[in-house]
């Protein structure tokens, strides 16, 4: 175990590097790599490692990327790659086939804004975009957060009772360009962690098609049976966390993670980076005497449902922090999470961050300010900050 | 199990013990693809193959799961990603140290038009993969529109009034990658098929194959005659038959006579060209192509 000063890009490269080692007992390696804005470093410090029984192919577009890693993860291959914004939306025919073949992909995304016009700053659009598409999601807070989801990930995607890919999100520039402490592994203890992929529908030299054609009765069993694979998630993630803790003594996050909520009346509810100006600003609060709290959505998908309804029963007011927004509807967290509270509860939507404006602890006063004197919640509100 | 078109070649031991495309498939009745399927099946022998298809009729004739059609391992790509998801399974087979068996079976459409920038890229990069482009020039899966690789004059449901640009020149694109192979397969000359199957399948690096594949469902044409329409194409210089090693060696493999008759037939033969095609563009056409075609094969000595 060694603590080094890396970025979140770094970080997801040398995990996708260890987890990729850790394969070479069985059928090994391979990335498709594509260059995109703020992932870049991520897929060079991959090109760069010498990994034993591992390709890297340097692909033409994001769209062979995944092509590319579906290829290598049939032949029974680990496989990674990495992408952003405009990338995820070029390869998103390819990011849905991955899921319906049941294969057991990690990617890491950057979140950054969709464009043109062009802005290479945080926005979670991306891959909200993306959240129908039969994968996992998991939005992490800091470097050590990326590197440790991306090899939690490999467990729970090849998992037989789950066998579906997933995407490690991590916000733009905030974590993929700083540098933070990171504990990054030795190799035996994630080959210890991650045993040898063994793909049970791999192709072989038996006659069969993989993909061909489905009927309506056979699409609603595939579907059936990948909505039952989401929901084996939450065990398999506690099981995975519990064998991770196990190995590298610390615990990766829950699926939601609660700050200072126990008595709280006001809940602020984030994803990503903005969560760690959520705490400040709940300190902030309960210092005021204010009763405040925070809640992350670490899991977006599956969506933590369970966990939203234990920890926003009987809440007051809810804050839902959107770093995204869909046109015609709102935040769409806001919009999945409003069903998990009880009739009581006030819950307000904040379009806040978009295009990777700076979200500060003033920011999240104003927020608390205003959903505290609300007697109903409204349209979900714009909540421009500048940059 | 007996395959019914070899053009006279007998079935031998040599063959698969069951053919690449079985019985059951839903290929039309005079579909190029399906003879030529047959034959790659009697060329591959008993070697491992895993063919990789594209959105189009070869992957449709599958049939619905869990069935499937094909006597080899198969696997779907989206409509353009035929080539990069063979690199992946291709890579996988070399870090494990099995024999060059991927194929890709396209359309012009996952060729020509939506899987280009793949195809070029999977050449640039010399991936160990067999690309067959059985290339019937029309988006026919969808019933019928035109592509790229649509010659001039075709009527099609998106050119009712007949193509007014003539068709990509794929052999020459794929040629400039200098990859390794590249050949154009006539179904009225299975030997050369065969030999050329032969060639490619063994050898190391991106290998492209170009099948003129009559359509008689597009090409409005009868069944029974796409062998003979091909054999017309290949006589009147319209459709070479040749191939280029390395990008750079080129040998032409059958001499057209450049009959006057038979370029008229192969227009008359099919509806497709019913809007009416100027007859004397298209000869002087074929006239340029085979002085380039010449000056190429007469740069080297073989």
């Amino acid at each position: 175990m060694s603590l080094d000063l890396i970025s979140a890009n770094h970080a997801a490269a040398t995990a996708a590097v260890l987890a990729g080692r850790a394969n070479r007992s069985a059928r090994g390696f391979g990335s498709g790599a594509y260059p995109i804005t703020p992932q870049t470093e991520c897929i060079e410090l991959l090109c760069k490692q010498p990994i034993e029984k591992g390709h890297i192919v340097r692909v033409e577009s994001e769209h062979s990327a995944m092509a590319a890693c579906m290829g290598f993860s049939l032949a029974g291959a680990r496989s990674f790659t990495a992408s952003s914004s405009n990338g995820l939306a070029y390869m998103a025919e390819n990011v849905f086939a991955a899921a319906f073949y049941r294969l057991p992909i990690v990617m890491m995304a950057v979140n950054r804004t969709l464009g043109p016009p062009w802005n290479i700053w945080v926005d979670h659009g991306d891959t909200l975009m993306l959240r129908d598409a039969g994968w996992l999601q998991l939005y992490c807070e800091d470097n050590q957060e990326v590197l440790d989801a991306i090899l939690l990930a490999y467990r729970i995607a090849e998992d037989r009772r789950v066998l579906l890919p997933i995407l490690v999100c991590q916000d733009a520039f905030v974590l993929s360009h700083t540098m933070m402490r990171t504990e990054v592994p030795e190799q035996a203890l994630v080959d210890a962690f991650l045993p040898p992929l063994d793909l049970p529908h791999r192709l072989t030299d038996r006659p069969r098609t993989v993909g061909g054609l489905d009927f309506p009765h056979e699409t609603e069993v595939h579907r059936r049976q990948m909505c039952a694979a989401m929901d084996a998630v939450p065990t398999v993630h506690r099981e995975a966390q519990e064998a991770f803790a196990a190995v590298f003594g610390r615990r990766p996050a829950d699926r939601v993670v609660p700050y200072r909520i126990d008595d709280a009346e006001v809940v602020l509810v984030s994803m990503g980076t903005t969560a760690s100006t959520v705490r400040r600003a709940v300190d902030e609060a309960r210092d005021r005497g204010v009763k405040a709290g925070g809640l992350r959505v670490h899991m977006f998908r599956p969506f933590p449902e369970d966990l939203l309804r234990v920890h926003l029963a009987g809440r007051r007011r809810v804050a839902v922090l959107d770093r995204n927004v869909c046109p015609g509807l709102g935040g769409i967290l806001w919009a999945e999470l409003r069903g998990c509270v009880g009739g009581d509860t006030l819950v307000q939507d904040y379009l806040i961050g978009l295009g990777g404006g700076d979200i500060r602890p003033e920011h999240l006063r104003s927020v608390l300010d205003d959903v505290q004197g609300r007697s109903r919640a409204g349209a979900p509100v714009h909540w421009e900050v500048e940059s | 199990m007996k395959e019914p078109i070899l053009g006279g070649i007998a079935q031998t031991t040599l063959d698969r013990s069951e053919p690449l495309l079985r019985p059951g498939n839903t290929n039309c009745g005079g579909c190029g693809m399906s003879i030529a399927l047959q034959m790659l099946s009697r060329a591959a022998g008993p070697t491992p193959l895993q063919l990789v298809i594209p959105a189009c009729c070869a992957i449709v004739t599958a049939g619905p799961y869990p069935y499937s059609a094909y006597g080899a391992p198969t696997v779907s790509s989206t409509f353009a990603s035929a080539a990069a998801m063979a690199s992946g399974l291709a890579h996988a087979a070399r870090l494990n140290g099995e024999p060059t068996r991927v194929v890709c079976w396209a359309g012009d459409g996952g060729t020509y038009d939506i899987g280009m920038a793949t195809v070029s890229a999977a050449a640039e990069r010399n991936e160990d993969i067999l690309f067959v482009c059985y290339d019937n020039e029309v988006y026919g899966n969808t019933g019928g529109q035109r592509s790229s690789a649509t010659p001039y004059g075709a009527v099609t449901t998106t050119t009712p009034l007949g193509k007014d640009v003539p068709k990509k020149d794929i052999v020459g694109i794929l040629a400039a990658h200098r990859i390794p192979y590249v050949a154009t397969l006539s179904l009225a000359h299975l030997q050369d098929v065969q030999r050329k199957f032969l060639h490619a399948l063994p050898l190391r690096g991106f290998r492209f194959l170009h099948l003129l594949s009559p359509c008689p469902t597009c090409w409005k044409s009868e069944p029974a005659e796409g062998i003979e329409l091909v054999r017309l194409a290949v006589r009147c210089g319209l459709y070479p038959v040749q191939e280029i090693f390395d990008g750079r060696r080129v040998r032409i493999n059958v001499e057209p006579d450049f009959d006057a008759g038979a370029l008229a037939r192969y227009f008359e033969g099919q509806g497709r060209f019913r809007k009416g095609v100027d007859l004397e563009h298209v000869r002087r056409e074929i006239e340029r192509n085979w002085e380039e075609l010449r000056a190429a094969a007469g740069r080297q000595e073989d």
